[in-house]
């Protein structure tokens, strides 16, 4: 327990150190999110509504989980060298499996029934898809998005061993920090990750059409069992 | 081997080494089987003792949470909150406990893998169909027939699915262990970033993903060995 107080103390006294190490790793996954998002959702999004590439889509998932993320850095390190750039690209490599994978899904599950409707009132694809898969898509591809930012969130605290700064920085130099500090900016990266978690979730279920609330941990559950099989 | 400098207590290094350029096959080929071939076999050694000790724990707490409701959110909340902590960060504050030793490193795993297990089987145990139970308790069989039957067989692709996200994660977490105890393919990954030796960094990084992706791939296979019908569902 004194370790404990120790560490809330920590948090109290060094909160302008941990505040720079938050913005920096705050930053650092925002920014590789966005990256993934960019890659991610438009080419997920693609494929699902083309019903085309399940294969690339699930497998690259499942190669993507498989990532260890300490190694992917590492390798970023020999071929980028030290520093940001190098740590953004592994993050992101990290980041865009379970958004893609999720994107396809979700579009690629859009009940055929409301697809075809929606062709029978004369709308284009393109109108198909911006008012009838995306809304109903919506709530599984940010379950996707949620996985990838506590994912990142996480992953970015190895940053600190290439040189991307972060909170990564503390906990890998507990001969500065000592224990306390270690268990402070550890409990500082859980409070970030499951605040990324939150917020998206918040996000999420004010996106969700209404009709469709209540039906998304269904969903979500539906998922897993897709991207594992 | 000859072309290069002599490195002071290393002996000979090639001219690729020396010149720590991307990649030098001749180190690799040099030092397999001193250095990388036995951090594969301790990583493989590290991670299937986590994920089986692990998974004793958390199938024995998805049964009893079956059983009884109430065991199920204790179980859940210490697992998540296990789960959310940095790997880097639970290894070195078990080192007080446990010393710098493969017991720190097996805790912290068996600890990551509890919430991924616990979850799949109880939602694999869950997933039973109302009729199937129904027509379990119409032939007459008794609640421990139903599970051995019919609930833990239905079971049986969620928990190969729980045991698979399981054994990549301990993979992936066993790497970062070797910062606080160098055992596994993180010793070699550590050793080279502190030197930045290229050469082995990626060397060490490629075994570390390929043993990661290969042990997901066989999981795949005996997912499908295990539970034939599914397969046959697929194709129907």
């Amino acid at each position: 327990m004194n370790t404990f107080s120790g560490a809330l103390e920590f948090i109290v006294d060094r909160r302008e150190l941990l505040l720079d190490k938050t913005l920096e790793h705050l930053v650092l996954s925002g920014a590789a999110l966005a990256v993934a998002l960019l890659i991610a959702v438009p080419v997920g999004v693609f494929l699902g509504h083309l019903h085309r590439g399940s294969f690339l889509a699930i497998n690259l998932a499942n190669v993507g989980r498989a990532l260890p993320s300490l190694a992917v850095i590492a390798l970023g390190l020999g071929f980028l060298g030290f520093g940001f750039t190098n740590v953004l690209v592994a993050l992101v490599i990290l980041a865009v499996p379970p958004i893609l994978t999720n994107a396809y899904v979700a579009v690629d599950g859009v009940e055929a029934e409301a697809v075809e409707a929606a062709r029978g009132m004369g709308m284009t694809p393109w109108q198909i898809l911006r008012r009838v898969e995306l809304p109903l898509a919506l709530p599984l591809l940010f379950a996707g998005i949620r996985t990838s930012a506590v994912y990142v969130v996480a992953s970015a605290t190895l940053a600190a061993i290439a040189g991307g700064g972060g909170l990564g920085e503390i906990l890998f130099n507990q001969a500065s920090y000592r224990v306390e500090g270690l268990v402070g900016a550890a409990l500082v990266v859980s409070a970030l990750a499951f605040a990324a978690d939150l917020a998206l979730g918040g996000v999420q279920r004010a996106l969700t059409p209404r009709g469709m609330r209540g039906r998304v941990s269904a969903l979500e559950a539906d998922v897993t069992r897709a991207g594992t099989a | 081997m000859t072309d290069g400098p002599v490195i002071p207590d290393f002996g000979k290094a090639s001219s690729c080494v020396a010149e720590n350029r991307l990649f030098c096959p001749d180190w690799v080929r040099d030092n397999w089987g001193s250095v990388l071939q036995p951090a594969v076999v301790q990583h493989v050694k590290l991670t299937v003792i986590a994920v089986a000790v692990g998974f004793v724990i958390a199938f024995a707490a998805a049964l009893l949470a079956h059983r009884h409701g109430r065991f199920e959110r204790p179980f859940s909340v210490f697992s998540a909150l296990v789960y959310t902590i940095p790997g880097i960060a639970l290894f070195q504050l078990l080192v007080p406990f446990t010393g710098l030793s493969i017991l720190t490193v097996e805790v912290a795993l068996v600890g990551y893998t509890l919430l991924i297990i616990f979850r799949n089987v109880l939602e694999g145990l869950r997933s039973a169909p109302p009729e199937v139970l129904e027509a379990a308790r119409g032939m007459g069989l008794t609640r421990r027939q139903t599970l051995l039957r019919v609930e833990l067989p239905l079971a049986l692709p969620a928990i190969v699915a729980g045991l698979r996200v399981a054994t990549v994660s301990t993979i992936a977490l066993a790497t970062i262990a070797a910062f606080v105890v160098p055992e596994g393919l993180g010793r070699p990954i550590f050793a080279a970033l502190r030197d930045y030796f290229k050469t082995e960094i990626i060397a060490a990084g490629v075994l570390a993903i390929l043993l990661a992706i290969a042990a997901d791939v066989l999981l795949v296979l005996a997912q499908r060995a295990l539970t034939p019908w599914a397969s046959a569902r697929r194709l129907a």
